[in-house]
């Protein structure tokens, strides 16, 4: 039982604002709220450009958010009309319509541009460690649901590129065996991709999937509100409190926080209104060519690209072909047999991956390769989500890693970067054998984690966070 | 735990009861939500039999019409054309087309035609890769072209992904396509009176 109600009294003199506030704070935790989450939240002081990702990906959700809300009130999500309410009306008629339409289309790219920066960070630095591996798997389902958004919206023009786009994509599910073609034509709601889907895309994409998304940064800050935040050292700075009883090497949110985030804020749109007003389209990249045709269910465009930020994980699905897939069981069996050698898993982890790893072997044998090219797709993308239990490095932060690590980091990017740019491009047989070798090298940077980031000469961790006062 | 209280048994019950009733209302309007998402009665009218006059299509020409959104191709081959499919043989992972796609293959339509044994030069196929939904182009021209091997022999080459099939619409080895494209069920109405989506033995 809580204490019963009391009015706070202030001086009669008091200002208004100031009684307005307490009159709100006896109701509403208002102050509560700021302090805990921002005003008062202490920071590890020594935080780089790194951390201000965040902040900027939270300015871009708003704007997506608030662009939106202006689009569908001009848009008609309707197989005959879409493409013309977004091409003719929205991008001619409407006051200002294509201002709102290219800060929409290209707050998209930012979106993805801001979050891949974000997770390279944690990467970096280790900010998905005990404790914060909630944090790390609310941020993952963020990007789960920013990927649905991007895809749902993609269909929403109506352009030849997001209906067939949207045609191979619901089509990966009917790779599934038994349920798969039932599944992918209650996806669709009809035989092809029609009218049925753009307007359930529709539905999705502008309530069902923001509110998820919504309610999953919430838990994301509150999870890290509660933890606090990690920093480039990888240093608990709550274990080392000062007199007041926040860390010494920590720092209110507000002001000194406050300031940092808004020269990113400013120099972040400085660069996404270069973008907006001159290059809306970044050459196909964020708008694609082909998307200035209306969709036509019986011409496929000659070559389907999905848009950037997908690429990466598109160029794995493209890797795996019928010859691949031996590859594939061949690591699969390695690294079987590896986990018996190298680990310290139990008997029965150990008898579990045993099993796992023969039934995805006779699967491989039995199934298409269709079928697995969509496994792992998905597996390049879920595998992020397990990192907090792959990294068994003593040290969070890559500043204390040994120097050879760097190059491992080094290696993936450039995988994960060339899987993206070949998926750009329609496949040769050379692209593709560079696509299968990148492919084989995302994966072991994760899967042979648990053993390569223990190895080598870890540097010492200092006690007190590395700061420069400027 | 000095509050704890003497479960009341009677009260327990009616407890899970009233939550395994209220659950079933929350299963069945789940159910009731999803299966809104199936295709409408509206969507299925459509996707009825469609008739097609064959008689403009000239050899070596493909017409294309559409079957529950979908093209279908109409392609009356050539005696040369149809000279092709057996050297094609070796090359191509399902010959026979015993595995299906979407659709399985009709009995009339189980030799190296594909068709009606009666009406071989005339292949009717859903125009959809069986990789993932593009519509395959028609290579018919012979020979080195851009995207396809040296000794090509005319066929199909899919835009998306270059999987390649023969003018049976019969895949080629070690494409991203697992299997051949679907052949509708169809029949003749007269000779040059076709109609999609049904035959003898009835609607798809």
């Amino acid at each position: 039982m809580g204490a019963s109600f009391k009015e706070t009294k202030l001086p009669a003199d008091a200002p208004r604002s100031q009684k307005a506030l307490a009159w709100v704070d006896d109701r509403f935790p208002l102050s509560k709220l700021w302090n805990d989450q921002w005003g008062k939240y202490y920071a590890p002081k020594n935080f780089n450009i790194w951390y201000l990702f965040g902040s900027l990906a939270m300015l871009v959700l708003v704007l997506q958010i608030v662009t939106g809300i202006f689009l569908t009130m001009y848009y008609k999500p309707d197989a005959n009309l879409a493409f013309y309410s977004v091409e003719t009306n929205i991008m001619r008629d409407v006051h200002w319509g294509w201002l709102v339409r290219y800060l929409h289309s290209t707050g998209a790219s930012a979106f993805f541009i801001v979050v891949y920066l974000h997770m390279t960070r944690g990467l970096l630095y280790g900010s998905y460690r005990k404790p914060r591996e909630l944090i790390w798997l609310f941020g993952f389902a963020i990007f789960l649901c920013l990927m649905a958004e991007a895809f749902f919206g993609y269909l929403l023009p109506w352009g030849q590129m997001s209906y067939w786009g949207a045609q191979v994509i619901v089509n990966l599910f009917s790779a599934i065996p038994v349920i798969g073609p039932d599944l992918s034509l209650w996806i669709r709601g009809d035989y092809v991709v029609s009218d049925a889907t753009l307007n359930r895309f529709f539905a999705f994409h502008v309530i069902a999937i923001p509110l998820v998304l919504l309610g999953l940064v919430a838990a994301h800050l509150i999870a890290l509100h509660e933890v606090g935040s990690s920093n480039p050292d990888g240093i608990e700075v709550k274990e080392n409190l000062g007199p007041d009883g926040h860390g010494v090497d920590a720092i209110p949110s507000h002001p000194y926080y406050t300031t940092k985030d808004l020269f990113g804020v400013s120099c972040f749109l400085l660069i996404f209104s270069a973008v907006v007003f001159f290059a809306p389209e970044m050459g196909g990249f964020f708008l694609e060519h082909n998307n200035f045709l209306p969709a036509d269910s019986m011409k496929t465009p000659g070559e389907i690209a999905p848009t950037w930020y997908f690429t990466p994980f598109y160029s794995v699905l493209r890797a795996t072909t019928s010859d691949f897939i031996w590859v594939v069981m061949a690591g699969i069996a390695a690294y079987v047999i590896f986990i018996w050698l190298r680990s310290r898993l139990s008997y029965k982890a150990k008898i579990g991956a045993t099993v796992i790893g023969i039934i995805v072997e006779i699967g491989m044998l039995t199934l298409e390769a269709k079928v697995w090219g969509v496994v792992l797709f998905g597996s390049s993308v879920v595998i992020l989500a397990l990192l907090p239990w792959l990294d068994k490095s003593p040290v969070k932060s890559i500043r204390y890693r040994p120097s050879w690590h760097k190059y491992v980091y080094v290696v993936f990017f450039l995988a994960f970067l060339t899987l993206g740019y070949l998926g750009t491009n329609p496949p040769t047989p050379t692209s593709t054998l560079i696509a299968q070798l990148c492919t084989l090298l995302y994966f072991s940077f994760f899967l042979l984690m648990p053993w390569w980031s223990t190895m080598g000469r870890f540097k010492a961790v200092p006690n007190r966070l590395t700061f420069t006062p400027h | 735990m000095s509050n704890e209280k003497q479960v009341d048994s009677g009260r327990r019950g009616l407890l899970v009861a009233t939550c395994a009733a209220g659950g079933v209302v929350g299963v069945s309007t789940a159910g009731v939500l999803v299966s809104t998402l199936q295709p409408s009665e509206r969507a299925k009218a459509a996707g009825a039999p469609v008739e097609v006059d064959i008689s403009d299509v000239k050899p070596g020409e493909m017409k294309v019409v559409e079957w529950r959104g979908k093209p279908v191709w109409i392609l009356r081959r050539t005696p040369e054309m149809l000279a092709t499919l057996p050297k094609n043989k070796p090359e191509l992972a399902d010959p026979d087309s015993d595995k299906p796609y979407q659709l399985p293959t009709p009995k009339y339509a189980k030799n190296e035609f594909r068709a009606y044994p009666e009406h071989k030069e005339v292949l009717v196929a859903v125009g959809i890769c069986t990789h993932l939904g593009c519509s395959p182009s028609a290579r018919f021209a012979e020979g080195a072209q851009p995207n396809l091997p040296d000794d090509w022999r005319g066929g199909f080459l899919c835009p998306c992904h270059g999987s390649t099939f023969d003018l049976s619409a019969r895949v080629f080895k070690n494409k991203p396509a697992p299997m051949n494209l679907d052949i509708p069920p169809y029949m003749y109405l007269s000779d040059n009176k076709i109609v999609i989506g049904k035959d003898e033995n009835g609607e798809a």
